[in-house]
C-alpha cells in the first residue's frame, strides 16, 4: 500500500494497514543507521522545521537526526508557552512557517488538538510530537517497532502501560496502536488518573498492578509528574512507589523475557526501581535507537514516498 | 392610521394551545382584531398562505456584548440578528464591561436598544456587583430602572451563602433569579463534557457532576427561600431529573435548554472545532435524549439560545485557548423545527409555547401572546422553507456557529415588532 496522508496526527485514525507501513518502511531506516556513514540523498532539498512549544530535548533531537540522516535541512524554532499566552497565535507562527517553505513541521505543544489546527492551516506535512493529553503518535510507533523487532510480531502480546494514564498522550496513542495490531492492553494507575470510559477504547482497567503484570509480554510504566502530587491526584511519591512502582519481585508476575518500557525520562526509584532499568528485561536504550529511525520513516512517507528499495 | 392585515395563514395561541386559520389585524402597532375573512379597509395586506403566524419569538438569554466588547456583537447588530431569526423580544445577560450591576448601565442598554428600534431588548441585571459573588447588587434599583430578572451568568455564585441573601433579597423585590448551574472547582480547567470524548481527545473535562451538584443546591435554596428559581442552559440527564423532582414538590424552579444542547453531543468536539467550545459542554446521547424528553413532559420550559458571539481571531485557536459560546439567535427556530417538531417530540403550538409564553411569564412580561389589545409582535414562520446554514449571511457580528452547512427546515420569513415589519424575507407587502 501507498501512503496517502498529509499528516501524522495520532494513531486513533491510522488503520493497522497504515501502521504495519511505517513500521516496515522503519527497518531499511534501522539498517541505514547501522552503516558508517548514517546519510542517504533521499530528502536533499527539502525543509523540515521542529516547532517546540515545550522543552524535549529527546524528542527533538531524535527528529532533527533523522532529518539530518535524510539529507534534508532542519530548522528548530523552540518556543515557550508565554508567548502562546501573549497572543502570537499558532496560525501567526503557521504563516512564518509557510514563508520559511517548510514541507514537514514537527509540532510539539501543550494543547490537546493543536497539530489538527495547524494542519488545517498550512500546507506541509503535519507531524504531532506529542500535543497535550491527546497524542504522541511517533513515540507509540518506536513502541511497537521495538516490541514487533523483540517478539517477532504484534498480534496476541499482553501489554500493560501502568501509571498516570489521564494525563498521558503515550498511553493515548499507545492504546490505540497495540489494540489495532491485536495486542490485548491492561492500563493501571491510581484512580485519580485513570480517564472517565477509557475501557471503550477497548482496554481493560486494573486497579492493582500485580493484576495488571500478570502474564504481561511487555511492561509500560509512564512517567509521573512529580508535580501532580501537589494537585492532591495521589496523595505522596512514597506511596506511589509502593503502590504503583516496578521492582524485580513485580516483573516476576510478568512472561519470561518481558519487555520493560519507559518512555524516558525515568524516575529512578519512584515508577521503577534501577535494577529493573537497567536490567536485562528492559529494551529502553534501544526506544531511543528505533525511535530514529521510525522518524526517518515517517519523515520519508510523508514527503511523498512509496516503500523505499532495499 | 397605519394599518397592516396579515392575511390567510394559520395562527398559532400558544395560550389556547391551538392552531387555526385566521387574519389578524394590526392597528397603530396594536393587534386590533384577530378571526377569519377580516378586510385591512385603508391598510397594507401581507399574504402569508401556507405559512404559520405565531406571537413573536422571546429569546430569555441572550448577550450582546455591550457595553464593552462591540466588535463581538452591538445591541443594533444582535437586534438584527434576532430580527433575523424570528425573536421580537430578548432578554440579555449582565456579563458587560462594566458590569451590568447598577442603573447606570442597565438604562444604557435600554436607551441602545431603542436607538436600535427592531426588537425588544429586555435587560437582565447582576445578582452580585461585578458578578464577583460577594456583595448583592441594589436590585430593587436595577428593576425600577428595567431589569427583568437577576443572573450572575458566566460567572456562576459559588458561595451557598450568598445565593441564599440573593435570593432572599431578590423574592423581596420581586425578580426572579436565572442561574448558571456550575460548581467552579470541580469544572476549573475544563474545556468539554467529560467522558469518553475528552478522554481520547486528551481534553480537560468538566464532568455532568459540576453542574448537577449547584442545579441540586439551587433547588434547595429555592425551596428554604421561596424565591422562584430559572435554571439556565440545562446540560444533562442529572439535572433534568432533579429538575422533575424539584418541580413535583412544588419548588417555583423553571428550566430552559439550548438548540446547541438538544442537537448536538460532545461527539461534535472531535476535530477541535472551537465552535462546539460552549459553557455548559455538549453533553452525551442519554443526556440529548433526556432533555428531549423533559421539554416533551415540561420538565423544561423554555428554549432559549444563550447566543453568545465572539469573534473569528479570538475562535481560531488551540481548543483549550478559546473563549466558550456559539451563536444561536439565527439558527434557533430553524433547529427547533428540524430536531423538535417534525422528528414530533413537540408539537407546533408546544414548541411556540417554549419559545413565547414561558418564557414572558418567568420574566413577567406581557409579551408572547396574540390577542386584541396587545402589542403586534408576531413571527411568520414557514414550516416547508429549507435552507443550509450559512454563517457569512448572518447579521450577527458572531459567526461562531457548529452549524455551518447544516440544512434546516421551518424558517422565520418576516418578523413584526409593534406593527412594524422588523425583518421581512420575502413577503409581498401590498398597499
Ligand atoms: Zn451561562
Ligand atoms: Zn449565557
Amino acid at each position: 500500500m501507498n501512503w496517502k496522508r498529509k499528516d501524522l496526527l495520532g494513531l486513533q485514525n491510522l488503520s493497522a494497514e497504515e501502521i504495519k507501513l511505517i513500521l516496515d518502511t522503519a527497518v531499511p531506516m534501522k539498517e541505514i543507521l547501522g552503516r558508517a556513514i548514517k546519510k542517504v540523498p533521499t530528502l536533499r532539498g527539502r525543509t523540515v522545521v521542529t516547532l517546540f512549544y515545550e522543552p524535549s530535548t529527546r524528542t527533538r533531537t531524535s527528529f532533527e537526526l533523522a532529518a539530518k540522516y535524510l539529507s534534508a535541512d532542519s530548522v528548530n524554532i523552540s518556543t515557550s508557552t508565554s508567548s502562546v499566552v501573549k497572543g502570537e497565535t499558532l496560525k501567526d507562527t503557521a504563516r512564518t512557517l509557510a514563508a520559511m517553505g517548510a514541507d514537514v513541521v514537527i509540532l510539539r505543544h501543550p494543547m490537546a488538538g493543536a497539530p489538527n489546527l495547524l494542519a488545517r492551516t498550512i500546507r506541509a506535512a503535519v507531524i504531532n510530537a506529542g500535543d497535550g493529553a491527546h497524542e504522541h503518535p511517533t513515540q507509540a510507533l518506536l513502541d511497537l517497532f521495538t516490541v514487533r523487532e523483540k517478539k517477532g510480531g504484534l498480534a496476541g502480546l499482553n501489554v500493560a502501560i501502568i501509571g498516570d494514564i489521564l494525563h498521558s498522550r503515550v498511553a493515548r496513542s499507545n492504546i490505540w496502536g497495540f489494540t489495532k495490531m491485536g495486542a490485548r492492553v491492561r492500563i493501571c494507575g491510581p484512580a485519580t488518573m485513570i480517564p472517565p470510559e477509557i475501557e471503550a477504547t477497548g482496554v481493560q482497567v486494573c486497579t492493582r498492578i500485580e493484576e495488571a503484570l500478570d502474564g504481561a509480554d511487555v511492561v509500560m510504566m509512564l512517567r509521573i509528574q512529580l508535580e501532580r502530587q501537589q494537585r492532591g491526584l495521589f496523595p505522596s511519591i512514597r506511596e506511589y512507589a509502593r503502590l504503583f512502582g516496578l521492582n524485580r519481585e513485580r516483573l516476576a508476575l510478568a512472561r519470561s523475557g518481558a519487555l520493560v518500557m519507559h518512555p524516558g525520562p525515568i524516575n529512578r526509584g519512584v515508577e521503577i526501581a534501577p535494577e529493573v532499568a537497567d536490567g536485562i528485561n528492559s529494551v529502553i536504550n534501544e526506544q531511543v535507537t528505533n525511535g530514529v529511525a521510525v522518524r526517518m520513516a515517517l519523515l520519508y512517507l510523508l514527503s511523498g514516498g512509496g516503500m523505499p528499495d532495499a | 392610521m397605519h394599518k397592516l392585515l396579515i392575511k390567510g395563514g394559520r395562527v398559532i395561541d400558544p395560550q389556547a394551545g391551538e392552531m387555526i386559520p385566521a387574519d389578524i389585524l394590526i392597528v397603530e402597532g396594536k393587534i386590533a382584531a384577530v378571526g377569519p375573512g377580516l378586510e385591512p379597509g385603508e391598510g397594507a395586506v401581507m399574504d402569508v398562505a401556507g405559512k404559520l403566524v405565531a406571537p413573536g419569538l422571546i429569546d430569555m438569554h441572550v448577550h450582546f456584548r455591550e457595553p464593552g466588547f462591540e466588535a463581538k456583537e452591538t445591541i443594533t447588530s444582535g437586534s438584527r440578528a434576532a430580527a433575523r431569526g424570528g425573536f421580537t423580544a430578548v432578554a440579555c445577560m449582565p456579563n458587560t464591561n462594566p458590569v451590568a450591576d447598577n442603573r447606570a448601565v442597565i438604562s444604557y442598554i435600554k436607551a441602545r436598544a431603542k436607538e436600535a428600534g427592531l426588537v425588544k431588548v429586555y435587560p437582565i441585571g447582576a445578582l452580585t456587583r461585578g458578578s464577583r459573588g460577594e456583595e448583592l447588587t441594589e436590585m430593587a434599583d436595577l428593576k425600577e430602572a428595567g431589569a427583568v430578572a437577576l443572573s450572575d451568568d458566566g460567572r456562576p455564585v459559588a458561595s451557598a451563602a450568598v445565593m441564599r441573601r440573593a435570593m432572599q433579597y431578590a423574592r423581596m423585590v420581586g425578580l426572579p433569579v436565572i442561574s448558571h448551574c456550575e460548581e467552579p472547582t470541580l469544572s476549573a480547567g475544563g474545556v468539554m463534557h467529560e467522558g469518553y470524548m475528552s478522554t481520547v481527545l486528551g481534553l480537560p473535562g468538566i464532568p455532568a457532576a459540576a453542574e448537577e451538584i449547584m442545579v441540586a443546591r439551587d433547588i434547595i435554596l429555592s425551596e428554604y427561600t421561596g424565591c422562584p428559581l430559572h435554571i439556565a442552559h440545562v446540560s444533562t440527564a442529572g439535572s433534568v431529573r432533579l429538575i422533575r423532582e424539584a418541580k413535583a414538590r412544588g419548588v417555583p424552579v423553571t428550566a430552559e435548554v439550548t438548540p446547541h444542547h438538544f442537537t448536538l453531543t460532545d461527539r461534535a468536539v472531535a476535530d477541535y472545532d472551537t465552535s462546539t467550545k460552549v459553557n455548559p459542554p455538549l453533553r452525551t446521547e442519554e443526556d440529548v435524549a433526556a432533555l428531549k424528553e423533559a421539554l416533551a413532559d415540561g420538565t423544561i420550559d423554555v428554549i432559549a439560545t444563550d447566543h453568545a458571539p465572539h469573534t473569528l481571531e479570538e475562535k481560531d485557536v488551540e481548543y483549550q485557548m478559546a473563549p466558550f459560546g456559539l451563536v444561536g439567535l439565527e439558527t434557533a427556530l430553524g433547529l427547533v423545527w428540524t430536531e423538535l417538531v417534525i422528528p414530533g417530540v413537540l408539537s407546533p403550538v408546544e414548541a411556540i409555547r417554549k419559545l413565547t409564553v414561558n418564557p414572558a411569564r418567568i420574566l413577567g412580561l406581557r409579551e408572547g401572546v396574540i390577542k386584541v389589545g396587545a402589542d403586534a409582535d408576531i413571527t411568520i414562520i414557514d414550516p416547508q422553507l429549507t435552507e443550509v446554514v450559512d454563517p457569512a449571511a448572518f447579521a450577527s457580528k458572531g459567526r461562531n456557529t457548529p452549524f455551518a452547512g447544516r440544512s434546516l427546515q421551518g424558517l422565520p420569513v418576516a418578523t413584526i415588532v409593534r406593527g412594524q415589519v422588523v425583518y421581512n424575507r420575502n413577503l409581498a407587502v401590498i398597499a
